[in-house]
């Protein structure tokens, strides 16, 4: 069975869940799914002994802010039974929670976690939803695009009140960005660097095709 | 020490505080109690030096690897370099050592952590700040949750360059605190 068959066969079988399955870059099958539909599915994806994806492998979060629901949660699965893989693409806003895997696969506590962290997706059902990366008592979501890059407070120690102490951030130099235009960074192909490129354009066409095929 | 030394009162350390000066009186001096304690067994040394003898000959250093920069302190550890020839042995207790190497990339979260550790050293005590993270924040220096320089945490006595500096860097820096020592050690206080 190919994967693009595959994907057909989940969409059937999940019915209305499953808005989307395509195989992306020729190897992969993606599956968008809603959010009520996500337990469902996710149950039929490794319950299921013709799919049998057993594993967690990964579950992380992504940002479009220029979406108006700006946050991905993608989750990776993988089949030992059968050896493949499938992802499956939830999307959601700052406010709307997602169903959590917690009950399903315990692993998924915390990348719900992490992606609580870092993006501020709420998981509905996750009962230990509490920071795991950042600082105690860190504010914010660091890795949503409108997080400065430098954050908002830094820590020095207090000679007087013998403690590490949070002040807002004071940098003594701007971060900057270069824009490679000089004419010691314009040569991007060194001499003797030629076949470097040949190998990555070749490669180039390569994906191109495949993501036509989509 | 000369022999001009007044009679020590109870319980105070008798010091020196009105030594000859260098030059052939204080020589002739030394020489004379010398030849009278070698022949009793002892040997007569200037007491500041023997004190920073024995701390430069045993810098126990805490090791603080946070990040990658631990790798080539192991390795100035290991057979290779092997700082056990200059009494250097990583500790795994901050009440045990004498220098902290702080080996690696210092985050906010880590910070209150690593300034207990240092306070928990006991005196005399020294940091050596090894590689661009630990100096300045390096590769991390605008990101929102790394230390600018553990400079800002604890008093750092030497600064290793480098991303990550080799072990050869690391046993030159230890070398540069053993001459700082030798420079400024003193057993009075303050």
């Amino acid at each position: 069975m190919s994967l693009a068959d595959l994907g057909a066969a989940i969409a059937e079988a999940a019915g209305p869940a499953v808005q989307e399955a395509f195989v992306e870059r020729g190897q992969e099958l993606v599956l968008r799914v809603t959010r009520q539909g996500l337990l469902p599915v996710m149950a039929l994806l490794r319950d299921d002994p013709r799919l049998a994806f057993e594993q967690l492998m990964d579950l992380c979060g992504v940002d479009f802010p220029e979406r108006a629901e700006r946050f991905e949660v993608v989750y990776n699965l993988l089949s030992l039974t059968h050896n493949r893989r499938i992802r499956v693409i939830v999307a959601t806003d700052e406010n709307t929670p997602v169903p959590s895997l917690m009950e399903m696969w315990p692993a998924a506590t915390w990348y719900e976690r992490e992606a609580w962290d870092m993006y501020g997706i709420v998981f509905e059902g996750q009962t230990d939803l509490r920071r795991l990366l950042t600082d105690y008592g860190f504010e914010g979501h660091p890795l949503r695009k409108d997080f400065p890059l430098t954050g908002h407070v830094e820590v020095r120690y207090d000679e007087t009140r013998k403690q590490v102490v949070y002040e807002p951030v004071s940098l003594t130099q701007d971060f900057r960005n270069f824009d490679f235009l000089s004419p010691w960074e314009a040569m991007t192909t060194l001499p003797g660097d030629e076949k470097v490129h040949l190998t990555r354009e070749a490669r180039g066409q390569i994906e191109d095709n495949s993501g036509g095929a989509r | 020490m000369s022999g001009t030394t007044a009679a020590p009162q109870d319980g105070a350390i008798a010091w020196n505080r009105e030594a000859l000066p260098p030059g052939p009186a204080q020589d002739a001096v030394i020489k004379g109690i010398t030849g009278e304690m070698e022949e009793k067994g002892f040997v007569v040394a200037n007491l500041d030096k023997v004190v920073n003898w024995a701390r430069t000959g045993s810098l126990w250093p805490m090791t603080f690897g946070l990040a990658c920069c631990a790798v080539p302190m192991i390795h100035a550890y290991m057979a290779r370099y092997d700082l056990d020839r200059f009494g250097i042995i990583p500790r795994g207790s901050p009440r045990q050592s004498d220098v902290m190497i702080v080996a690696g990339t210092l985050t906010n979260k880590m910070a209150p952590a690593l300034r207990k550790v240092y306070d928990q050293m006991s005196e005399p005590r020294w940091v050596i700040s090894m590689g661009s993270c630990a100096n300045g924040g390096g590769y991390y220096h605008y990101s929102y949750s790394v230390v600018r320089g553990c400079d800002r945490i604890v008093p750092v006595d030497v600064y290793v360059p480098g991303c990550p500096p080799t072990a050869e860097a690391l046993v030159y820096g230890i070398l540069q605190l053993q001459k700082k020592i030798r420079r400024t050690g003193t057993i009075l206080r303050g």
